[in-house]
Parts: structure tokens; sequence; C-alpha cells
């Protein structure tokens, strides 16, 4: 590691510290997201797992609020990972981060909307259009 | 101020931690986004869009699914495939799943390998991602024919309710056209990298700006976020 990427690691957020653990060749002229090439290869082999149990849970035929727990779970593992580590999000400035994280939880006010209303719909079809014996 | 802009190399205030420095950050005239380069906050928020467009598709599959009174297609038989003699379920989209999870790996290195300014390796990582992002869109292909051969159609299918073909289509469709768009991307920005456009500051033929190794994290953004959609639609659709 050159004296000039020691200097500049000494001055980052903390965050960030170990950014520059990899490699420090680029330190000098970009301060991008840097973090050891282990970190990826075992969120790789976290998300084959976590994909690997989802798929389980279909050829095992798991059935009613097990399987659907489970299939949640596994998706908001996978994710997680993508977004924190992959996509390096856990590294971002916080401002950043909630700017671009809070909106889409925003969605699920929506998904209740139009659960209460296919339910709402299911209901009239129920009613008024049952096929008629 | 015009260059430090275009780069991650601005030192970011000193802020209080938690919810008063987020404060600090948006509240006064000034850069929210202090250390973030444009390029990468605007593929964010383009993601960030495109989130929302597919959580509108995934919302109307599970309205248009809750409030039908005719039974869904059983996922799991409807993309099971017969390999020997056995009747293997969901067999296809398992391995285009793990497909795009391991070009997502590959991704993820050729960042890293991109910041040390490796070009072969940051290159060849990328055209990694893009055969096996090409390969998905393959199996993709030969997934669409097998159901339309078997009859499915965007207004009805032999074995329950109708909108399961608009669902299916609108949903992949839209996520595979995603899928050719990023592998497209990969490639530009991969031969750029060979080239060595970022080491010599070449500018662009569009934008003529002096191009950065942080394209390649920012076409990484771009090809994660694929691989995030695929956990959802294989969860919320292929699984539910």
């Amino acid at each position: 590691m050159t004296n000039v990427a020691v200097h500049l690691e000494a001055k980052q957020h903390p965050l960030q510290a170990h950014m520059h653990d990899a490699s420090a060749s680029g330190a000098t002229h970009t301060k991008g997201q840097q973090h050891p090439i282990k970190l990826y290869l075992v969120v790789w082999g976290w998300l084959f797992v976590l994909s690997t149990c989802s798929y389980l849970v279909d050829y095992f035929g798991l059935h009613g609020h097990l399987r659907w727990s489970l299939i949640l779970l596994f998706m908001v593992l996978k994710a997680g990972l993508i977004v924190a580590v992959f996509m390096h999000m856990a590294w971002e400035r916080l401002a950043f981060a909630y700017a671009i994280l809070l909106p889409p939880v925003l969605v699920l006010v929506f998904v209740t909307i139009m659960v209460l209303e296919s339910d709402y719909t299911h209901l009239l079809r129920v009613l008024f259009f049952a096929p008629t014996a | 101020m015009a260059e430090t802009a275009l780069i991650n190399n601005v030192e970011p205030p000193a802020r209080p931690a938690g919810w008063r420095g987020i404060a600090a950050d948006w509240s006064s005239d000034q850069r929210a986004f202090k250390n973030v380069s444009w390029g990468k906050a605007m593929m964010w928020i383009f993601l960030l869009s495109d989130t929302f467009i597919f959580s509108c598709f995934l919302l109307s599959y599970m309205t248009a699914r809750m409030s039908t009174t005719v039974p869904w297609p059983n996922p799991s038989e409807v993309f099971a495939l017969t390999i020997g003699e056995k009747k293997i379920p969901l067999i296809l989209i398992a391995i285009m799943t793990f497909i795009l999870i391991s070009s997502s790996g590959t991704m993820a290195m050729a960042v890293n390998f991109g910041y040390r300014r490796d070009r072969v390796k940051t290159a060849a990582l990328m055209l990694a991602t893009a055969a096996f992002g090409a390969t998905f869109v393959g199996m993709q292909a030969f997934e669409w024919t097998k159901l339309i051969v078997e009859g499915v159609r965007p207004w009805g299918n032999p074995w329950g309710a109708a909108q399961f073909g608009s669902s299916f289509f609108m949903i992949t469709g839209f996520h595979g056209t995603h899928v050719t768009i990023g592998v497209i991307f990969l490639i530009a920005i991969a031969r750029k990298v060979l080239r060595g456009d970022f080491d010599v500051e070449r500018r662009g033929f569009f934008t003529s700006r002096k191009g950065h190794y942080e394209i390649v994290e920012i076409t990484g953004l771009y090809w994660h976020f694929v691989d995030l959609v695929w956990v959802f639609i294989f969860a919320l659709f292929y699984l539910w």
C-alpha cells in the first residue's frame, strides 16, 4: 500500500475503513467501493444456500403458512444480501441509503390497499357471478 | 467543482450519527448526497423508479390471483420438466436462478478488479457476467416456447385462471428485456474497459466526458438489480 493511500485511508469514514484492504492502486485517483473478494464469495455462497432452501420448499411440497413464511423469509434475506453487499448499500452514506430504501417500503401500503380491493372483488364475484347449478 | 462532482472523491463533512446526520445532509442549500457521484445517484434513482414498475406488475398479478374465483394453475406443475423418466418440479427455474446469482457474483468481482485498474480481469469478469445473462435469456426463450406450445396465451391456458398467462408473459417478459439490455450494457462497458478508456481518460462518444472505473460499479448496480427483481419474481410468482 502506498503512503498516499494510507494517508487517504486515515481520513475516511469509519465504515469505509476496510475499503482499501484489497488493493490501493486506484485509491489515489478514485475512492470507489473496495471490499475483500472473500466477502463477495461468502455472500455468493449464502445466496446459493438460500436459493436452494427456497427451491426445496417447493420440492418437498410444503403448504400453508409454513410455505409462505419460508418463501418470504428466504426472499427478504436474499434481497437484503444483494442490496447491502453486492450493491454496496451497507457502505453508502446514510442520507443516500434512506432516500433510496425508504420509498419502496411505501409499496407495502399499496399492497394493503390491493389486498382489501381484491378481497372485495372476490366477494362480489362469489355473490353475483357464481355459476348457476 | 464541476470535475469533483463527477467522481466519488469529495470528502464528506462530519455529521452526527443517525437521523440527525440525515437531517443535516438534507437541510440547507447543498448537495444532499455529498460523496455519492451523480452517476451512481442517478442509476439508483432510475432503479428506484424501476422498482415501482415491477412492484406494479407484481401487485396486479397479486390482485388478479386473489380476486379470481377460478383456480390458479399450480406453477410447480406448470414449470416442471421431465428429465429422464422423472418429473422434476420447477427445475428449469431453479437453474435459471442459480445462473443469475452466479452472474451477480462475477459482476461483484468485476467491480473490485475495476477499482484495482486490472483491465483484463475486469473485462473478462464482465463478459462472463454477460454470458451468464445471455444463457438466462436463452433458457427463458425455451421456457416461453414450451408454454406457448402447451397452449398458454395471455387470454387463457389449459389449467385454470386466464390471468395466469398475461401475468406470466408480462412479468417475465419485462424482466427478460431488462436482462437483455443489461447484457448489451455489460458488453459495451467491457469493451471500453478492455480498450483502456478509463486509464487514458478517453472522452465518451455521446457525452464527451472523461470516463472512470466507477462506471463498472454503476453497470454492476443495474445488473444486481436485475438479479434482485428475479428474487422477487421467483418467490412470488413461481414458488407461491
